[in-house]
């Protein structure tokens, strides 16, 4: 017997550009494209439901078992800890999280260093073991804004391009570590659905490489 | 007619009785301890709990005390310091500590265990095994136990030229079978750590993969003890609810041999966990091996109910000037027709849901 396989997608680009290798390999539910009101989106033929999450969410509906699987970016993964498997790095959405600050300047190492963020997890273990003292303020959007109006030293956050940095007179300083979108799974759902869950890995994977 | 006396008690609750009979069946003695013990404890077992969140209090003499976040740690702490043979207990208890990542606040568990402390042998580690696969039938007839070694694990991971903080990583990788970083850890020398992240299925068939994967010296021990206790488990009739699965693993610091976790098809996580933690009781002082296993019944609270039903049949509400032996007398009338009833004043704001009202004047 197929069993159904709950599919969390991150609204916006990623999501969309995710959809299209799911479709692309045979799990297409054409709704899910469609502007619609609806919330979940089926495809009993091809074994799938769909839904679309806030992308910070995707890990959590996919740890609790709401989603089986789901394409989660790994700065989320990083940042939450999530109890889930990571079963393939999908190489979209490809960026990297960075330490930035006014170009040209370092900041002063002899004074606790002002971090603004959204990942504080991240940060706090990334300077605990280069064993800066910081103080993190948390923030969540418009990260860039903190230094130029002197709310913090550096911001950690992600670079793409660097272009909205560059435009407000910043620039990355160090990289924490790469990102891209990963393929995860409920580790429950692997184990009972585990015959369409890597027949779906397996496809993404030969699709991708 | 002859009343169900476990009717009231919620799936959780039935659950965690047919678990204490079970264990009784094969000899293991309840295990009863206090809410509270010397934070101490705690404090320099740190990493084997599973959070670090601990509610403290003083004592009246000014003793820091702790309420139990672990139950395994008191039962090896209070276990006879010299053993012949084996020591078997099992308990029934609520641990508090913090729930699942993110959440901090501090929650009460329930948790039912075994523990075998002593001279652990094969048929000691195929009876923990037979127990556990017992104790998710006993909930549901479809669960599976991954089974795994973490010998063997950390074995392969030193092989690999991995210590340290990338061990560490590695071990994570594996346990969310995470390919791609394992090869970024370890390059050209990820070809086995991979394998063994992917390696799942039944045990006869697994172990013979396993058999391809690694054949150094210091995998050997691990695998002919997976083998011999394959064949006790297949002789206790429960082999074929195990999975080999090296993504299953614990902290390296206290579990050493097998190591094992068990889900239920519609959970979306672990119900039950457990190993062989010989290194735990070594640093006690003990000179023992030790295996157990928890099972967590509080996650079977939302499993397999069903449509919600009510908190009883009638509800009975009766006017504050009604006589109170006519209401009893109807209470009973209801009650003999074989229905749950609740007679409650009219005003009543904490009324339960009923499939039927009977208003008494």
């Amino acid at each position: 017997m197929k069993r159904m396989i709950n599919i969390a997608l991150p609204k916006g680009r990623l999501g969309e550009r995710a959809y299209k290798i799911f479709e692309e390999i045979g799990y297409g539910c054409p709704e899910v494209m469609e502007n619609s009101r609806k919330l979940i989106f089926e495809n009993e033929e091809n074994g799938v439901r769909y839904f679309w999450a806030k992308p910070s969410d995707v890990a959590i509906y996919v740890e609790r078992g709401a989603a089986d699987v789901g394409i989660v970016g790994k700065d989320i993964l990083l940042e939450g800890g999530h109890d889930v498997y990571e079963l393939l790095d999908l190489k979209m959405g490809k960026c990297r999280m960075a330490v930035a600050g006014p170009a040209g300047k370092r900041p002063d190492s002899e004074k606790t260093l002002r971090v603004a963020t959204k990942f504080t997890h991240i940060t706090r273990e990334y300077f605990e073991k280069k064993g800066r003292d910081i103080d993190i303020i948390k923030l969540n959007g418009s990260i860039e804004i903190a230094p130029l109006l002197d709310l913090s030293d550096v911001i950690v956050d992600i670079v793409e391009t660097g272009k909205t940095l560059y435009e407000n007179n910043l620039e990355p300083y160090e990289t924490i570590v790469p990102i891209s979108a990963r393929f995860v799974a409920n580790k429950a759902a692997y184990r009972f659905k585990r015959d369409e869950i890597n027949l779906m890995v397996e496809k993404i994977s030969e699709k991708i490489n | 007619m002859m009343n169900d006396i476990t009717a009231p008690l919620r799936q959780d609750e039935k659950a965690v009785l047919l678990l204490r009979n079970l264990y009784e069946q094969y000899g293991y003695k309840k295990y009863k301890m206090s809410k509270f013990e010397n934070y101490e404890l705690y404090l320099e077992n740190k990493s084997f709990l599973a959070s670090e969140k601990i509610v403290t209090f003083t004592d009246p003499r000014g003793k820091l005390l702790a309420l139990k976040p672990d139950i395994t740690l008191s039962i090896v702490k209070n276990a006879p310091k010299e053993i012949e043979g084996t020591y078997k207990v099992y308990y029934d208890e609520n641990v508090y500590r913090a729930g699942a990542a993110g959440d901090d606040n501090i929650k009460e568990i329930m948790q039912v265990g075994i523990e075998l402390i002593g001279n652990v042998d094969l048929y000691s580690e195929g009876e923990v095994l037979t127990l556990a696969a017992r104790s998710l039938k006993s909930i549901s007839e479809n669960s599976i136990i991954g089974i795994s070694h973490m010998g063997l694990i950390s074995a392969l991971i030193s092989e690999a030229g991995l210590e340290g903080e990338s061990a560490s990583k590695a071990g994570k990788a594996l346990a969310d079978k995470n390919v791609h970083s394992l090869r970024e850890l370890c390059g050209e020398r990820s070809e086995k750590l991979e394998k063994l992240a992917m390696l799942y299925g039944p045990l006869d068939k697994a172990i013979d993969e396993l058999k391809r994967v690694c054949n150094t010296e210091s995998c050997k021990a691990a695998i002919a003890e997976l083998e011999e206790l394959t064949k006790v488990l297949f002789a206790m009739g429960e082999a074929d609810t195990f999975v080999l699965d090296f993504s299953v693993s614990n902290d390296m610091n206290y579990y050493n041999g097998i190591t094992f976790q068990g889900f239920i098809d519609g959970i979306p996580r672990h119900v039950l966990s457990g190993g062989r933690y010989d290194a735990l009781v070594r640093k006690t002082g003990l000179d023992a091996d030790a295996i157990g296993f928890a099972v967590y019944p509080d996650i079977l609270e939302r499993f397999n109910t069903g449509e919600r039903g009510f908190d009883v049949d009638v509800l009975l509400v009766y006017d504050k000037n009604a006589d109170a032996s006519e209401i009893a007398k109807a209470v009973e009338k209801i009650k003999s027709r074989g229905k749950k009833v609740c007679a409650m004043p009219d005003a009543s704001n904490c009324r339960p849901t009923y499939k039927e009202l009977v208003r008494f004047n």
